[in-house]
């Protein structure tokens, strides 16, 4: 809890410190630490119940953390240093916030009501980022990157799941995050359509832009991931390269679960 | 062109003579090309011709009983002492709708507030106001200046800012409004309610995730498509509203039914006339907000249905050309054959 925060060079992009979470009696998270740096792809692989989706939804303070922190970019996230303690941010500053990280669900979670075009462009022009046709304009480019300039005017019940959450993907690129983190983003499709939403976000990697994804997908983690972070009981099992982690497991839960999932 | 390969059904299958009878019959088309022949509903066109003889009872005894008086109902129905009746009626109506959804909506979201008290006075509103009927409410206003000389904004139990002369302001179109505003904002509070819970928590994660201000998620977001749900519920509220409103004859507000009321004292055997009269405006009233209804609804499915349902005319004009189509197929079946 003391020097971590804040380092003397640069900053690394995510820093979990001995997050704790308990839903009543049940322990969620169990004392996580985790650093990604920036620019760096980190996959979380683990059970269901494991934690993995709670860690993700505690960085961008989806979820308040009842022990530990979290800092983007040297920011502490939710709360702020006051003396030796943290306080609860208010609710605008934690918007503020989260509008610089991305995120993208598992159920895609785009706004029925609006077209594709419009889910992407509303957030840009409602936190004042950019003007209506500045965000326009970003919203067109952005869907033509993920291979849907032809849909800017359909409605997301007019789309196959698919192009749904590369239209969410888009969305969450619109506010130029630095941090984008996925949350199963593949696991409510078809399976030949999982294929298309990897491939945005293998595009993604090495732009520069942060990612954190909770996945199944070991073939993907094994050739995108620069940190695979293996999640159990609500700890770090193990974490490393994915040559480490997924080609020699060194802890035995570690194995049993890749030996299930391969 | 698909549907031209397919032969046109000269005969129903079960018509025609089985194979194999009679020299000079045509042998059915193989079952692979031939139609399924529709199932018969018997039962259904007893029934249709039962309920069309009622109706057509009914309908006579309304034009040719002379108890129903239409030569009356004619003269009674725009005279001007029914259309200023319909017009507080309106203003009633419209005030009280636009007062209540609002305070409907300020109730649901208290309803829903982290806060415990704002929770508590909501619920116990929403309570005590389905509670009591609303002509009590309504007279219980109406008698209000007798509790209440004046009404002062300042700090509770302290000094008064501004001092109203409650008489003065308490008109009876006031009075009216007001009872039929607290009245109409209980049930609009749980109408709204029901619509923002509607909503799936994943819009509330998403709006939230992407950092949208609290305000513009609920008007942007959450609101749009909790009206989805609110409209059909909240226009059967304002059907109910709009014949309530002939409560506030008991607060000597003259709407369309207090005039009905007056004129048939006045002349007693036009009672039956002039409650057709009103019967029948309040037809018209509720039959407009239906038609805005259509309409309303239609605009909030965007994004929730993939095709809109059609409106009246385009039915119409879908209609017209089926028929047109159906008529060009028989016609070249007939020239083929």
């Amino acid at each position: 809890m003391s020097s971590t925060t804040t380092s003397p060079t640069r900053a690394a992009a995510v820093e979990v410190r001995g997050a704790h979470k308990w839903y009543g009696a049940n322990r969620v998270l169990d004392g996580v630490d985790l650093t990604v740096q920036p620019g760096q792809v980190a996959v979380i692989l683990g059970p269901s119940g494991s934690g993995k989706s709670t860690l993700l939804r505690a960085i961008n303070h989806l979820e308040q953390l009842d022990v530990g922190h979290v800092s983007v970019n040297g920011e502490l996230i939710g709360v702020r240093r006051h003396g030796e303690r943290l306080k609860e941010l208010g609710e605008r500053a934690i918007l503020a916030q989260r509008a610089g990280i991305g995120f993208v669900f598992q159920g895609f979670n785009l706004f029925p009501h609006l077209t594709a075009l419009e889910n992407i462009a509303a957030a840009p022009v409602a936190t004042g980022r950019a003007t209506r046709e500045e965000a326009r304009a970003t919203a067109l480019d952005l869907l033509a990157r993920v291979g849907l300039a032809d849909k800017a005017d359909a409605y997301p019940r007019q789309l196959s799941g698919g192009q749904q959450q590369r239209v969410a993907i888009a969305r969450a690129l619109a506010q130029r995050p630095g941090l984008i983190l996925f949350d199963e983003p593949t696991s409510a499709l078809d399976p030949e359509l999982v294929g298309e939403v990897l491939a945005v976000i293998r595009d993604l990697a090495g732009s520069g832009t942060t990612l954190i994804v909770v996945t199944h997908e070991i073939g993907f983690a094994r050739e995108v991931a620069d940190l695979v972070v293996f999640l159990d009981g609500g700890h770090i099992v193990e974490q490393g390269t994915p040559a480490e982690v997924l080609d020699n497991p060194q802890h035995p839960r570690t194995r049993e679960f890749l030996s299930k999932v391969l | 062109m698909s549907e031209r390969s397919l032969p046109a059904p000269t005969l129903p299958v079960a018509d025609r003579p089985p194979v194999g009878v009679g020299a000079g019959a045509t042998a059915p088309a193989p079952l692979s090309r031939q139609r399924v022949i529709p199932l018969r509903h018997p039962g259904r066109w007893i029934a249709t011709a039962v309920v069309l003889v009622l109706v057509a009872q009914l309908a006579h005894g309304l034009v040719t009983n002379p108890f129903y008086q239409w030569d009356r109902f004619q003269y009674w129905f725009a005279r001007p002492a029914i259309l200023q009746g319909l017009v507080v009626t309106l203003e009633v109506t419209a005030l009280s709708a636009v007062l209540g959804l609002a305070g409907g909506i300020l109730l649901a979201l208290a309803r829903q507030s982290k806060n415990p008290i704002l929770r508590a006075v909501s619920w116990t509103y929403i309570w005590l106001f389905r509670s009591v009927p609303l002509i009590v409410v309504l007279l219980i206003l109406y008698n209000f200046s007798a509790l209440y000389k004046t009404l002062s904004l300042g700090v509770p139990f302290g000094p008064g800012f501004v001092h109203f002369n409650e008489s003065a302001l308490a008109t009876d179109l006031v009075v009216a409004t007001v009872g039929l505003s607290l009245n109409e904002a209980a049930y609009a509070a749980e109408v709204v309610r029901a619509g923002i819970l509607s909503v799936d928590q994943g819009q509330h994660e998403a709006a939230a995730a992407l950092g949208l201000p609290k305000g513009y998620q609920f008007r942007r977001i959450v609101l749009p498509q909790a009206l989805r749900a609110i409209v059909p519920a909240y226009v059967n509220q304002l059907i109910g509203l709009i014949k309530g409103t002939s409560l506030v004859f008991y607060v000597s507000l003259l709407d369309l039914f207090g005039e009905v009321q007056n004129m048939g004292s006045t002349y007693p055997t036009d009672v039956v006339p002039l409650l057709l009269v009103a019967t029948g405006w309040y037809v018209v009233l509720t039959s407009v907000v239906s038609v805005v209804q259509f309409y309303v609804e239609r605009h909030y499915a965007r994004g929730a249905l993939r095709t809109l349902p059609s409106t009246p005319l385009q039915k119409l004009r879908a209609g017209v050309r089926g028929l047109r189509e159906r008529a060009d197929r028989t016609h070249l079946g007939t020239v083929k054959a």
